[in-house]
């Protein structure tokens, strides 16, 4: 996603193009329109709502969302371990050229581990309790490989848990999870995502259960990897901070939606979106007045079974006046931020009814009021 | 605000002791001789990551937990053993807020019923009667009066950690104590509670002891802070102080840790190596010693005592403290006054 062009006006491919969308050529992964629906017993959740973006290979992207924004949903439905008897999928997911939505489950069986592999919130549920932590890592390497012998794959485990900082990797391998601490299974979990040196990582809120000393070692080691294997990652997070020191691209879903997209300094240094803003305005930073109050967004999180129409953060922005009853009634395209007919906005989308020169201004009043310079 | 504290906490220590069948194998130093004290109306941060022992402080505060040693004095009294009975009053003064908003509310009970609990418990008939009372709490923590008669699970986690917190105001307590209020909760919904927990401190005039792992919170909510490293206090001192005149090594690394969306990309960051070490064998010496950058010799043989360093209120547990002055920026800057050299000082 590093070419930029703001306007593409016949693109090749003949997927639905969203003005102002980036070529994505390169892109290991491409979502476009991507829509998951579940039937449950109160209704039918519309969990992600069209939502396209693209990652290339070295490159990571940042997906923003409260609890509800659809943001491990969509990460599920890339690697196929959404519960297909309930739910609904459409609209395309390439992997490395492979349409993803469709494929038997085998097929993605063989893709998941191999060619994309996740890394959960919580490392004991991603662990079996009852296996020693070497044994699974061999194991999730044998699966894709089973022409190597047991010995091999043992050596690739612990190869991979020295890889990931865990000291003495022999005698690791014959632990069981229960024996490690929460920074070192989440780094046991790593290992066992990329034994196979998949070319997409998936990161769920990795280090959102970790210490924050143990996190910034599980972020250096992510970027360090990234760098050796080369692999595009997706890091799902609610955390801005993290978000700012890792990410090349952001994404930020409000409601099974893309509300903004950009580049990492685009989305965090000026960002177009209320709902960013918002986002931005309520974390408390160590910089800044320590007296001032913190800015919340009021109200709370919409339910996905009954969306508010328009623009789903209507609700709870404070500007929802401003486009009249537009924001009520039509839900806002994700379009190029910069004013019409401006250029160098770059690829930076935003959904919202107001005007280029309406959030300028607005965002300048919303900083001010914090007392936060950013 | 008065000089004479509300709660002074005296070499506040508790091991568990951990069993294997019948014997007990092992001791778990969760807690190691704390002292600190809390003025009325003031809000204390106690901070550090898990297994530093900040949760347990938080529960023998309140007497959730028995302490093995020291002593807790709460307006003059001594309740480091007090029974049932002499506890009792002291509820009344002495509150709690948990973590979590989903496990501490009775899903059986109506809003309202939660809400007046601690007033039936404690016989106490407000003038009104307890109904407009438990709506006027209601209303004060932002919720709608209306909703008296709803259960936990209408609600969303804002609005049940408020239900919490109104639950914690009812008998106009003099001291909260707040283990991670905000942390199981959305930003956009965290900072509604951190705002409302600021009005209510400044209008009630409420001391809090606020038990946190997020600094950023920590600062927007405390005037003074205390660091916890494996069941210690390594660093106490006022929020400017913490903040940008962090002396301790393990401040310092804790702050530089903190992803902030001001900046971006890695860089400026301390490295620390390792876990926490196991509390149910610490490190001799200086317990940070182990993930320090800065250890020598002395650090493993000689525990450094939490003292003043220039007769101010920031006191660091540190035989190299940064210094004075330092920002947290300047990595090894040199000391420029005599504070700043390597200061031995050593408990006896």
């Amino acid at each position: 996603m590093d070419s930029s062009d703001p306007a593409p006006s016949g693109e090749p491919d003949d997927r639905p193009t969203v003005p102002g969308q980036r070529s994505d050529q390169g892109a290991y992964l491409r979502v476009t329109d991507l829509r998951v629906r579940f039937d449950t017993e109160d209704g039918v959740v519309r969990a992600v709502d069209g939502v396209s973006f693209a990652v290339e290979r070295g490159r990571t992207l940042g997906i923003v969302g409260e609890s509800g924004s659809g943001k491990s949903v969509t990460s599920l439905a890339i690697l196929g371990l959404h519960d297909a008897k309930r739910t609904t999928i459409t609209g395309e997911i390439s992997v490395g050229g492979r349409q993803v939505v469709g494929l038997g489950d085998e097929e993605v069986r063989r893709l998941r581990g191999r060619d994309m592999a996740m890394i959960f919130q919580d490392p004991l549920s991603a662990l079996h309790p009852y296996y020693t932590v070497g044994r699974q890592i061999a194991e999730a390497y044998r699966v894709h490989h089973p022409e190597v012998s047991r010995r091999e794959a043992r050596q690739r485990a612990v190869d991979m848990l020295d890889r990931v900082g865990i000291p003495q990797p022999v005698r690791r391998f014959d632990q069981y999870p229960h024996e490690f601490s929460g920074g070192m299974r989440q780094r046991a979990m790593i290992a066992m995502a990329l034994v196979n040196d998949p070319a997409l990582l998936i990161a769920d809120e990795p280090t959102t259960a970790l210490d924050v000393t143990v996190q910034a070692q599980i972020l250096d080691l992510l970027a360090d990897l990234q760098a050796e294997f080369h692999s595009a990652i997706i890091l799902i997070t609610h955390d801005l901070g993290v978000v700012g020191q890792v990410a090349d691209e952001v994404l930020v879903m409000y409601g099974g939606r893309a509300v903004e997209r950009g580049s990492v300094e685009q989305v965090l240094r000026s960002p177009q979106h209320p709902y960013t803003w918002g986002l931005l305005s309520s974390v408390p930073s160590l910089h800044g007045d320590a007296d001032a109050d913190l800015l919340p967004i009021r109200g709370n999180p919409p339910s996905l079974i009954n969306l508010p129409s328009g623009c789903a953060f209507h609700p709870r922005c404070r500007y929802a006046e401003r486009p009249g009853g537009r924001a009520r009634t039509e839900v806002p395209e994700l379009r190029p931020a910069g004013a019409a007919g401006e250029a160098g906005t770059n690829g930076h989308l935003v959904a919202c009814h107001l005007t280029a020169e309406e959030r300028t201004t607005l965002y300048a009043e919303d900083i001010a009021s914090v007392g936060v310079a950013r | 605000m008065s000089d004479q504290p509300l709660l002074r906490v005296r070499g506040l220590t508790k091991h568990f002791p951990v069993r294997q069948g019948l014997r007990a194998t092992g001791l778990v130093q969760a807690v190691d001789g704390l002292d600190f004290d809390v003025r009325p109306g003031e809000t204390l941060g106690l901070v550090g990551e898990s297994g530093c022992g900040k949760t347990t402080t938080g529960r023998m505060l309140v007497r959730l937990l028995e302490p093995t040693a020291g002593s807790i004095e709460f307006a003059g009294r001594d309740i480091t053993h007090a029974g049932r009975r002499e506890l009792r009053p002291l509820r009344q003064d002495l509150q709690i807020i948990f973590q979590d908003p989903y496990a501490s509310l009775n899903p059986r009970h109506t809003v309202g019923r939660i809400v007046a609990m601690p007033l039936q418990v404690n016989g106490i008939k407000p003038p009104g009667g307890i109904k407009a009372r438990v709506q006027e709490l209601l209303e004060l923590v932002g919720l709608n009066p209306e909703h008296y008669n709803r259960y936990p699970h209408e609600f969303s986690g804002g609005q049940r950690q408020r239900i919490g917190i109104a639950r914690a105001l009812a008998l106009r307590p003099k001291l909260i104590v707040a283990d991670e209020p905000v942390s199981a909760l959305d930003v956009s919904i965290q900072a509604q509670v951190v705002n409302l927990l600021r009005d209510l401190q400044r209008d009630l005039g409420l001391a809090f002891v606020f038990i946190a792992h997020d600094l950023a919170v920590v600062r927007h909510f405390c005037q003074r802070v205390a660091v916890m490293y494996l069941g210690r206090i390594v660093e106490i001192g006022d929020r400017a102080d913490i903040y940008e005149r962090p002396q301790h090594p393990y401040t310092r690394a804790l702050l530089s840790a903190i992803p902030d969306v001001t900046r971006l990309g890695p860089g400026g960051r301390i490295r620390l190596t390792g876990d926490v070490p196991t509390p149910l064998d610490p490190p001799s010496g200086c317990r940070f010693r182990t993930r320090c950058w800065k250890a020598q010799d002395i650090c493993a043989t000689q525990e450094p005592a939490l003292v003043p360093r220039d007769g101010g209120n920031q006191a660091t547990a540190c035989h190299f403290p940064e210094a004075v002055g330092a920002s947290p920026e300047a990595e090894g800057a040199p000391g420029g006054d005599a504070a700043g050299a390597i200061v031995e000082e050593v408990s006896p």
